[in-house]
């Protein structure tokens, strides 16, 4: 009986000595706390550089992390635990948090580089006012290509990654949206679809795709289209930006049958410990110099119309980045198709990896 | 008395660990798996299991684990009896090892680079004059990485088997007439199968559930349940239906280990497998 008791205590110190020491690593790598802001993003989405800036600038010191999924980042905010400033969610992804109230308003007044933004990028309908977000880039999906590797097709149409000649060279993004959205865009079917004879229709299509397909991958695309080892590949437009950065053979083509138009906007998560900070943050990054220096980096496009006149005239002025807006108007933005019909698009993908071997 | 208590002071750990780590998880999964989306108690998941989609996964998934299982016995056997018969064995042993404390996602990425279209083995192969030959993202390659990963756990109880085995044992058989290759179906093998069985365990079952691989090497042309489990949680995000395949995948490991289970038969205390 005494050695249970003394075994209760000791446990019972464990627990409170790992209590403090959680506590003390919390505090130290700056989690939950006023004097730090914490950054949810995407990978390779912002100068590092301009983080030190922030720093120097606003005296808060930034955690930041990556995530590689809309779906992946609300998992981890949803679950709790975390108290991310800031995240950066795409459209649909910023409708299906409201719904979930896992975002908190933003204060426009303490955003005065908000006049930045080209008004075309505001009050969209995934978020009237943006009252819960603010733009940060957009881009489009669409095909890089490598003209030294072909012969001679310029991928206006989807239909070209269906040519024959292309047998085992074309890659894909390993994401059901982008895949499936494809196969409907091709067939001239809006890539929010939820008809079933269309989705039937797409996923027939696709699977005669398979012959042609390389592999299904993610981040790895870009140092295999750099590196030659593929001719074609779908990818989204800011990724593609890298690619021709690196290797200039390359060129990108968005097909005219239609395609995705993305957003992806800053929000602060319900979790956040530092409200002050993320709208410092926002702000920070809203800023005409800023903004230019981190769209040079990161390759997508901006929606600062301020930072756009600081840019390189060649690049704002390159449709294939910068489409006009007859051009956009052809192009879709993804509704939150809800779980039930996002889990019949997933099903019709892995379909589709079965049947592409 | 005092005994007894200090004996449960000793088993409070185990049992902590066991339930915290090993039992309460196994009940969320098989708890998730009776839920659908909206949060409604059902069956469903289990039906939709045996769609012809999941079926097909689980009999691919299967067939491929077996074939990495095959391809790493039939290596790690005659590599295991070589090195029972070195001088210093736990050397070689160790320099098999070592590559196993090199992160699985470091050596993944490596072979992107050494199968590609300008990497090392096809300029090797364009030597012999082949001409440009595609080898990463196909069959071969994922399972060649997957056999080079596994191998040292293929390995390890082969050897200790090996090692344990009563030399004099052999010496018998071959005194009392028996050919080399009867010595070795006769007495060998059937004295080491217990080493096998463990490393067919710590290859097959792994095996099932292997999904970045599947991305990396195999260019997701190649689907295993632990892809499906991935794309269920963090894409669909539908809790049920993932722990639905987890449940499956449990299952299917139980089914395993029974068949590889050991069983006593006195005299093969000789071939323990650690």
């Amino acid at each position: 009986m005494k050695d249970i008791i003394r075994a209760a205590v000791a446990i019972i110190v464990v627990c409170i000595a790992l209590f403090f020491v959680n506590d003390y690593l919390n505090k130290s790598s700056g989690k939950a706390s006023s004097d730090t802001v914490t950054i949810f993003n995407w990978g390779e989405y912002i100068d590092p550089d301009l983080l030190a800036q922030f720093e120097e600038q606003s005296g808060y010191r930034v955690v930041y992390e990556t995530f590689d999924s809309n779906e992946a980042m609300m998992t981890k905010i949803e679950q709790g635990g975390t108290s991310y400033d800031i995240a950066v969610p795409s459209e649909y992804a910023i409708e299906k948090m409201k719904e979930n109230e896992l975002l908190l308003p933003i204060d426009h007044s303490k955003i005065p580089n908000l006049e930045n933004i080209d008004p075309y990028f505001l009050d969209l309908s995934f978020d009237p006012k943006n009252e819960f977000s603010i733009p940060y880039f957009w881009g489009t999906v669409g095909i890089v290509y490598n003209p030294s590797l072909l012969d001679g097709q310029t991928f206006k149409s989807w239909d070209a990654l269906w040519d024959p000649s292309l047998k085992g060279q074309v890659l894909l993004v390993d994401s059901a949206r982008e895949v499936i959205g494809m196969g409907l865009n091709s067939l001239g079917y809006s890539l929010n679809s939820t008809n079933e004879n269309e989705l039937a229709e797409a996923s027939a299509k696709l699977s005669k795709l398979t012959p042609n397909v390389k592999a299904i991958i993610g981040d790895e695309v870009t140092q295999l289209m750099v590196n030659e080892e593929a001719p074609v590949a779908l990818t989204w437009s800011g990724q593609a930006a890298d690619m021709m950065w690196e290797n200039e053979e390359l060129d990108y083509a968005v097909p005219e049958e239609g395609s995705n138009f993305f957003f992806d906007n800053m929000v602060i998560p319900k979790t956040a410990a530092n409200v002050d900070g993320a709208h410092a943050f926002i702000n920070f990054m809203l800023d005409a110099e800023v903004a230019a220096q981190n769209a040079d980096y990161v390759g997508y496009s901006i929606p600062n119309a301020a930072a756009i006149e600081l840019m390189d005239e060649e690049v704002t002025s390159d449709e294939r980045f910068y489409p006009s807006e007859e051009v956009r108007d052809n192009l879709e933005v993804y509704n939150n198709l809800g779980f039930e019909m996002l889990g019949v698009y997933n099903e019709l993908f892995l379909k589709f990896k079965m049947s592409s071997n | 008395m005092q005994t007894k208590n200090t004996k449960t002071f000793y088993l409070i750990p185990y049992f902590a660990w066991i339930l915290l780590f090993v039992i309460a998880p196994i009940a969320l999964i098989a708890y998730y798996s009776l839920f659908d989306l909206s949060g409604n108690f059902t069956l469903d998941n289990y039906k939709n299991f045996f769609t012809s989609i999941y079926l097909k996964l689980t009999i691919s998934s299967f067939w491929y684990a077996f074939l990495i299982t095959v391809f790493s016995l039939i290596v790690a056997y005659p590599t295991a009896y070589l090195l029972t018969k070195t001088k210093h064995k736990q050397l070689w042993l160790l320099l098999i090892i070592i590559p196993s404390w090199i992160n699985l996602l470091l050596k993944t990425y490596a072979f992107i680079g050494i199968f590609g279209l300008y990497g090392p083995i096809n300029a090797f192969l364009n030597v012999f004059g082949f001409g440009e030959t595609q080898i990463l993202f196909t069959d071969f390659s994922f399972i060649f990485v997957s056999v080079y990963i596994f191998i040292p756990f293929m390995i390890l109880p082969i050897f200790n088997a090996l090692d344990k085995l009563n030399p004099s044992l052999i010496d018998a058989s071959r005194d009392l007439g028996a050919s080399s290759w009867t010595t070795f179906t006769k007495v060998i093998f059937p004295l080491t199968t217990n080493g096998v069985k463990a490393g067919i365990q710590a290859v097959f079952i792994p095996s099932l559930s292997l999904f970045m691989i599947t991305r990396l090497i195999a260019g997701n042309k190649v689907i295993t349940l632990g892809t499906a489990i991935e794309q269920q949680f963090l894409v669909t995000q539908n809790w049920g239906m993932g722990s639905t395949i987890a449940v499956f995948l449990i299952i299917f490991m139980i089914i395993v280990m029974i068949i590889t289970g050991q069983r006593d038969k006195g005299a093969t205390s000789n071939g323990k497998n650690w």
